[in-house]
C-alpha cells in the first residue's frame, strides 16, 4: 500500500512536469514554428504598440535568444526559487512560486491568480455538495423503482439538465430571482470568513445553475451503476441473510455503485477548480475562470500560461486523491 | 484430409520409430511479477515449468489437472497464442517455439483451437457463414466449389443444417454454438486441434453429443487432438493417452487404460478417487476408498522444493523435499514423476485409505 | 473423512411425522416482453429434517428458480408465484415479505454456486459472517458475534480462523471461500439449508472436501438439506431422495438408490447414458439425448420431453397432446411418463441397463 501511494505521487509529479513542458512548448515553441520572430513573440508580452526598447527588454528577460531548453529550465527554476526581471526603471521581483510576470501590468501572475482561487473554490465545492446529494439520491431512488413515475420523471429532467447549457439556466435564474422577483439581488462575492451567510446567499444561484448540469449527469450515472450492482450475486447473498432491504441497498449496493462515481467526481471537481468559465462569467464572479478569460482577451501570455498550469495542477491533484480514495474503498486494489 | 497417411486409425500404442506430430521439450512459461517502488520483477508465476511430451499423428492426448496447474497456458503456448519462456515446441519436425506472427501463419492452417465458452468465442455481429469462412479469408484460400459450398459442407459435417449459413450465433443453443466453433476450426483441414475444455460449459445431455462429434471427426478426417479438460471421465472417454498436470509439471503420463486402471502417482490417485460417482450404493457400502486431499494447491510463485505434491501427499518422506522426482517410465508407455509410486517394485504400496490422518499440512 | 459409518437411510421408509418442508404445486412464472416464462410449473415435494433432497436438471429446468422461490428471493413484480411452501406448517407464499425475511438466514439458509461473486468484495469475510449473525441476534455484542464467527470458520475447517476472519474474500482460495460461505449460511443454525450448485465452480479434489463437509455438518446439526445440481455424481454422494426436473416440471422423484438402480423416466435414462463414468467399463460411444432443452416460453405440448424422447412414438400420440401426471411406479418412486410402467421396466432392463 505504501509503495502504491509513493508510486502514485511520483506519477502525479511526473505528469505535472509533462503538462508544464507541453504548455511551455505550446506558448513558446509553436509561435516560432508559425514563423513568428522573437521580436513578435516578445511584443505579445507587453501589450499594444510596444516600444522597441520594451521588446528588447522582454526578449532579454525571458531569454528568447537562448535555446528553448534553457528557457524551460529558467521557467522551472522560477517556480522554485523566483526570478528577477530588469524591466523599466526598477527591477521587478517575481517571488516563489514564479508562474510568470505580466509585463503589461507590472504584476506577478501568481498572487493575482491566487487571490481568485477562494471564489472558484467556493463556487466549485458548494455546487459539488449540491449535485452529489441531489444527483445520487435521485439516481438511487430511480434505480430501486425502475420504470416508476419518479424514475421516468427524474430521468426526463436529467436529460434536460444534461442538454441545457449553464449560460441558459444561469441567465434564467438571474432573470427570475434577481430581476423579476428580486429575492436575491445585488449578487457579489463575499468572503466566507467575512460573512458566511452572505457568502452562501450570494452564491446560491451560481451553485444551482452549475449543480443542475452535473446532478443530471450524476443521477444517470448512479442509476446505471445501482441497477448493475443490485443484480450482483452478493446482493442476493445479503438478502438471503435476511437483511432489511434498506441495509441491502445502502450497505451492500450503494458502496459498490458509488465507487466508479468517485473517480468521475474527482475529474469533474479538478476541472471546475481550474475555473468555471461560463458560470463565473454569467454571475460576474471574479474567479480563476474570469482571470483566464481576461488574460486571453488581453493577450497576456504569462497569465494564460500560469492559469493553464494551475488548472492542470488541480486536475492532477484531484486525480491523485481519487486514486488513493479508490484504494481505500476497494481492498482488492489495496492488497494486491 | 488424406495427407496424413495411416492416421485414420487412432492407435493407443504409437509406433516409437515414427516421428511425432508434436514434440514438446522442457516447455516453460513464467509470468513475471513486478513489485516495489520501481516495479522491478520480484518473482514469477511458474505457470508451466518444464514439461515434455509428444503427440503422435492421429492420436488424442488428454491433459487433466485442476485450475492453476498450467494446462490452459500450455495449450496457448502450443497454439502459439502465447510466447514460451523456454523450451522447444516442434510441429512435424519444425521448431515453432519462437516463430513470429508472419512465420506462424502457414502453420495456423495445421493447428487449430476450440475454446471453452461457445458464447464469447463467436462474434455476435457476424453470421454463421462469416464466422466459419473466416479462416478461408484470413489465409487467402479459395476452396473448391466456392466458399459458401465449403462452409455448408462443414456445417453439415458438424451436425448443423446448411440453411444455418445466414443466421447469427444468438439464435443457437450452447451445443450448436460449440458445433459452429468446431466447424470453423475444421475449415482449413488442420492436422491438429487443441481443444481447451471443449464441453465443460455444456449441459450433460449436450456434452455427449459434442464428445461423439469430436470422435466421429477424428475417425473421418484423421485428426490429432490435444484435449485439455478438468473432467476426468470426459478425458478418459476421448483420449488415447493422458497426461496429469500439477503445479506446472506433468506428474504422470500414460496410455489411457494403464493410467485409469492403475494410476501410479499419488496425485492421480487422489484426483480419481475424488470424482463423484453416480451410484449412491457406493457411499453406503464403503465400497470405495476416498482420498481426501487436505488444503489447497500451493502457489505457483513459490512452489514447494523437490516434489511439488509433497505438501499434500500422504507418502511424502524427506527425500521428496530435497530431490525432485523425474518423469521416468516404469512400464512401457507409463511415465511417473514420484519417488514412491503406487504398485511398483520396491514399494509395498501403503494403501491410501489410512493416509489422510498422517498428513503434515 | 471417508464416509463409511453412515447407515443406509435410502431404503428405509420415510421418517415418521410431518415433513419439515412441504412444497405443493409450486408455480413460478415470469412476465417478459417475449411472453410468459413458466420457469417452475407445478412442483411438489416433501422434505424431513435430517434428510437431503437432490434436485437435478439441466440449465433452464427450473431448479434454481425453485430454490430462490423457497427463499422468497423473487422480488420482481413480474414474478407470479402460486402454490404452497409449508415450512414447519407455515405457508411462506401467504406470509408477508417481512415474515419471510425474518425466516431467511435464520430458518432458511442458502449457499451459492460461485463464492467469489457471492461475497461482497469490499467487506472482510468476518464482517460478512458477523453481519449474518447479528441480523437475527440483535442483542449479541460485537464480541459475541465475532467469537461465533471464529467458531463457525473453525468448524468448516479454515485454519487460523481468528486471523483469517479479517481477510477479504479475494485473499481466500476458491475452496476456502466456499467454506466461509457455508459458515455464513450455518451461523444461525438454520433448519433448512439450500445449496445451489455448491461445488460447480470448484476443482474435483476441493469438491470432494466440500461435499464431505456438507454431509458432516448435516449429521451434526440434523437440518434438512436441498442440493441443487446438474451433476448426477454429486447428488449420488449426498442425497437421500432425488427429484429430476425438466422444462419446469418434476419428471421423476424417488429414493436415491432406487432412482439410480431403476430409473423410470426416459429423460433420466438419457442423463445417465450421456455421462461418461469412471466407475464403469469404458463405452465405445456415449448415448446422448438428441436435440436441445426446451424453451420455457414455448414448452412443447403434452410431455415437454417428447421431441427428444426416443420412445414418444410408443404412447399412441398421447405424449404430444396430454401432459403426463406424476404417478407412483414403485414404492415412493414417482414418474411422469405416458408409457405403461411394465413397458418402461422392459425397455430399461432390455435396452438401457446394458448400456449404462
Amino acid at each position: 500500500m505504501f509503495a502504491y501511494i509513493i508510486r502514485r505521487i511520483f506519477a502525479a509529479a511526473a505528469l505535472l512536469l509533462v503538462v508544464s513542458a507541453v504548455t511551455f512548448a505550446i506558448f513558446f515553441l509553436l509561435p516560432r514554428f508559425a514563423g513568428e520572430t522573437a521580436d513578435q513573440l516578445a511584443a505579445q508580452y507587453i501589450g499594444k504598440n510596444p516600444s522597441p526598447e520594451a521588446i528588447a527588454a522582454v526578449k532579454k528577460n525571458l531569454g528568447f535568444e537562448q535555446p528553448l531548453y534553457t528557457q524551460y529550465w529558467h521557467f522551472l527554476k522560477g517556480l522554485v526559487s523566483g526570478a528577477e526581471y530588469k524591466f523599466g526603471p526598477e527591477p521587478a521581483t517575481c517571488h516563489v512560486p514564479c508562474f510568470g510576470y505580466s509585463f503589461k501590468n507590472h504584476l506577478e501572475v501568481w498572487p493575482e491568480m491566487t487571490s481568485r482561487i477562494p471564489v472558484t473554490i467556493s463556487l466549485a465545492i458548494g455546487a459539488a455538495v449540491l449535485w452529489l446529494v441531489s444527483g445520487i439520491t435521485t439516481g438511487v431512488i430511480s434505480a430501486l423503482k425502475p420504470r416508476s413515475v419518479f424514475d421516468r420523471l427524474s430521468m426526463g429532467v436529467a436529460l434536460a439538465g444534461v442538454s441545457l447549457p449553464v449560460f441558459f439556466t444561469g441567465a434564467l435564474l438571474l432573470t427570475v430571482f434577481s430581476y423579476e422577483w428580486p429575492i436575491l439581488d445585488n449578487l457579489h462575492y463575499v468572503d466566507f470568513t467575512e460573512d458566511p451567510l452572505m457568502w452562501a446567499r450570494n452564491l446560491i444561484l451560481p451553485w444551482i445553475s452549475l449543480a443542475f448540469l452535473y446532478s443530471a449527469l450524476y443521477a444517470r450515472l448512479t442509476r446505471a451503476g445501482m441497477l448493475e450492482t443490485m443484480s450482483e450475486d452478493y446482493i442476493r447473498t445479503a438478502r438471503a441473510k435476511g437483511l432489511v432491504e434498506r441495509k441491502v441497498v445502502v450497505k451492500h449496493g450503494l458502496r459498490s455503485a458509488l465507487t466508479p462515481i468517485v473517480t468521475i467526481f474527482g475529474m469533474d471537481l479538478g476541472l471546475l477548480l481550474g475555473g468555471a468559465l461560463i458560470t463565473e462569467q454569467v454571475f460576474s464572479l471574479n474567479g480563476v475562470g474570469q482571470f483566464a478569460v481576461q488574460a486571453i482577451n488581453d493577450n497576456d501570455l504569462p497569465k494564460v500560461l500560469g492559469v493553464t498550469l494551475l488548472a492542470a495542477f488541480f486536475i492532477v491533484v484531484c486525480n491523485l486523491v481519487v486514486d488513493l480514495l479508490y484504494a481505500l474503498v476497494d481492498p482488492r486494489v489495496r492488497l494486491s | 484430409m488424406t495427407d496424413t497417411q495411416g492416421a485414420t486409425i487412432p492407435s493407443p500404442a504409437p509406433a516409437p520409430e515414427r516421428e511425432p506430430l508434436l514434440k514438446v521439450t522442457g516447455l516453460t512459461r513464467h509470468f513475471p511479477i513486478r513489485g516495489g517502488l520501481l516495479r522491478r520483477q520480484t518473482g514469477a508465476v511458474r505457470a508451466v515449468d518444464g514439461i515434455d511430451f509428444t503427440v503422435n499423428a492421429g492420436e488424442t492426448l488428454g491433459v487433466v489437472g485442476e485450475s492453476g496447474c498450467g494446462k490452459s497456458t500450455m495449450g496457448r503456448l502450443i497454439t502459439r497464442l502465447d510466447e514460451p519462456t523456454g523450451g522447444k515446441i516442434q510441429f512435424e519436425g519444425t521448431d515453432i517455439t519462437h516463430l513470429g506472427v508472419g512465420a506462424m501463419r502457414p502453420l495456423r492452417r495445421d493447428i487449430q483451437m476450440i475454446f471453452q465458452d461457445p458464447y464469447s468465442s463467436l462474434n455476435p455481429r457476424h453470421t454463421v457463414g462469416t464466422i466459419v469462412s473466416a479462416p478461408f479469408r484470413l489465409q487467402g484460400v479459395q476452396p473448391e466449389g466456392g466458399v459458401k459450398k465449403a462452409v455448408q459442407d462443414l456445417l453439415e459435417l458438424c451436425g448443423l443444417s446448411p440453411e444455418h449459413y445466414n443466421r447469427y450465433p444468438h439464435e443457437f443453443s450452447g451445443g450448436q454454438r460449440q458445433r459452429i466453433g468446431i466447424a470453423r476450426a475444421l475449415a482449413l483441414k488442420p492436422k491438429m486441434i487443441v481443444a481447451d475444455e471443449p464441453v465443460s460449459a455444456l449441459d450433460v445431455s449436450i456434452q455427449a453429443q459434442v464428445v461423439n462429434l469430436l470422435d466421429d471427426l477424428q475417425q473421418e478426417l484423421g485428426l490429432t487432438y490435444l484435449i485439455i479438460a478438468h473432467d476426468l471421465s470426459v478425458v478418459r472417454h476421448v483420449s488415447d493417452r493422458v497426461a496429469v498436470m500439477y503445479l506446472g509439471k506433468i506428474v504422470e503420463i500414460a496410455d489411457r487404460d494403464s493410467l485409469y486402471r492403475s494410476p501410479m502417482h499419488p496425485y492421480t490417485n487422489a484426483l480419481m478417487s475424488a470424482v463423484p460417482v453416480p451410484d449412491p450404493r457406493r457411499r453406503q457400502s464403503g465400497g470405495r476408498e476416498r482420498i481426501l486431499l487436505k488444503g489447497d494447491v500451493p502457489s505457483p510463485i513459490n512452489p514447494p522444493s523437490g516434489c511439488r505434491f509433497r505438501t499434500r501427499c500422504w507418502k511424502a518422506q524427506d527425500v521428496c523435499a530435497s530431490r525432485e522426482p523425474l518423469l521416468t517410465a516404469l512400464e512401457t508407455g507409463h511415465q511417473v514423476a514420484c519417488h514412491f509410486p503406487e504398485r511398483s517394485e520396491g514399494n509395498d504400496g501403503h494403501s491410501p485409505e489410512n493416509a489422510p490422518e498422517n498428513q503434515g499440512s | 473423512m471417508t464416509d463409511l459409518q453412515k447407515t443406509p437411510a435410502d431404503s428405509a421408509p420415510a421418517p415418521l411425522g410431518d415433513p419439515f418442508l412441504s412444497v405443493r404445486d409450486l408455480r413460478i412464472h415470469f412476465d417478459t416482453d417475449d411472453g410468459l416464462v413458466r420457469s417452475v410449473d407445478g412442483v411438489s415435494f416433501d422434505l424431513h429434517k435430517g434428510r437431503t433432497l437432490g434436485i437435478v436438471g439441466e440449465s433452464g429446468s427450473g431448479k434454481s428458480v425453485t430454490s430462490l422461490g423457497i427463499m422468497g428471493l423473487h422480488r420482481s413484480k413480474r414474478a407470479r408465484i402460486s402454490g404452497e411452501i409449508l415450512l414447519d406448517g407455515e405457508d411462506l407464499i401467504a406470509a408477508g415479505p417481512d415474515r419471510v425475511r425474518q425466516l431467511r438466514g435464520r430458518e432458511l439458509a442458502m449457499i451459492f454456486q460461485d463464492p467469489l461473486t457471492a461475497m461482497h468484495p469490499y467487506y472482510t469475510v468476518g464482517a460478512q459472517i458477523i453481519e449474518a449473525y447479528r441480523v437475527h441476534h440483535p442483542k449479541a455484542t460485537k464480541k459475541e458475534a465475532r467469537a461465533r464467527a471464529v467458531e463457525m470458520l473453525d468448524r468448516v475447517g479454515i485454519p487460523q480462523p481468528d486471523r483469517r476472519l479479517d481477510d477479504y474474500p479475494h485473499q481466500f482460495s476458491g475452496g476456502m471461500r466456499q467454506r466461509a460461505m457455508i459458515a455464513m449460511a450455518l451461523v444461525n443454525d438454520p433448519s433448512l439449508l439450500i445449496a445451489d450448485e455448491p461445488t460447480t465452480a470448484l476443482d474435483v479434489t476441493v469438491q470432494a472436501q466440500i461435499l464431505d463437509l456438507i454431509r458432516d455438518l448435516q449429521e451434526e446439526f440434523g437440518s434438512a438439506v436441498i442440493i441443487i445440481t446438474h451433476d448426477l455424481g454429486v447428488v449420488a454422494e449426498l442425497a437421500d431422495d432425488i427429484l429430476v426436473m425438466y422444462g419446469g416440471k418434476c419428471v421423476e422423484r424417488g429414493p436415491a438408490a432406487s432412482l439410480f438402480d431403476a430409473p423410470e423416466h426416459p429423460y433420466t435414462w438419457g442423463l445417465l447414458g450421456s455421462m461418461p463414468r469412471l466407475d464403469r467399463e469404458l463405452q465405445e460411444r456415449l448415448v446422448p439425448v438428441k436435440g436441445t432443452p426446451p424453451s420455457l416460453i414455448n414448452v412443447p405440448s403434452g410431455c415437454a420431453f417428447h421431441p427428444r424422447c426416443p420412445y414418444a412414438a410408443l404412447t399412441g400420440g398421447r405424449s404430444t397432446s396430454e401432459v403426463p401426471v406424476l404417478t407412483e411406479a414403485a414404492p415412493g418412486h414417482h414418474a411422469a411418463c405416458h408409457l405403461a410402467a411394465d413397458e418402461r421396466h422392459r425397455i430399461f432392463t432390455e435396452e438401457i441397463a446394458p448400456r449404462l
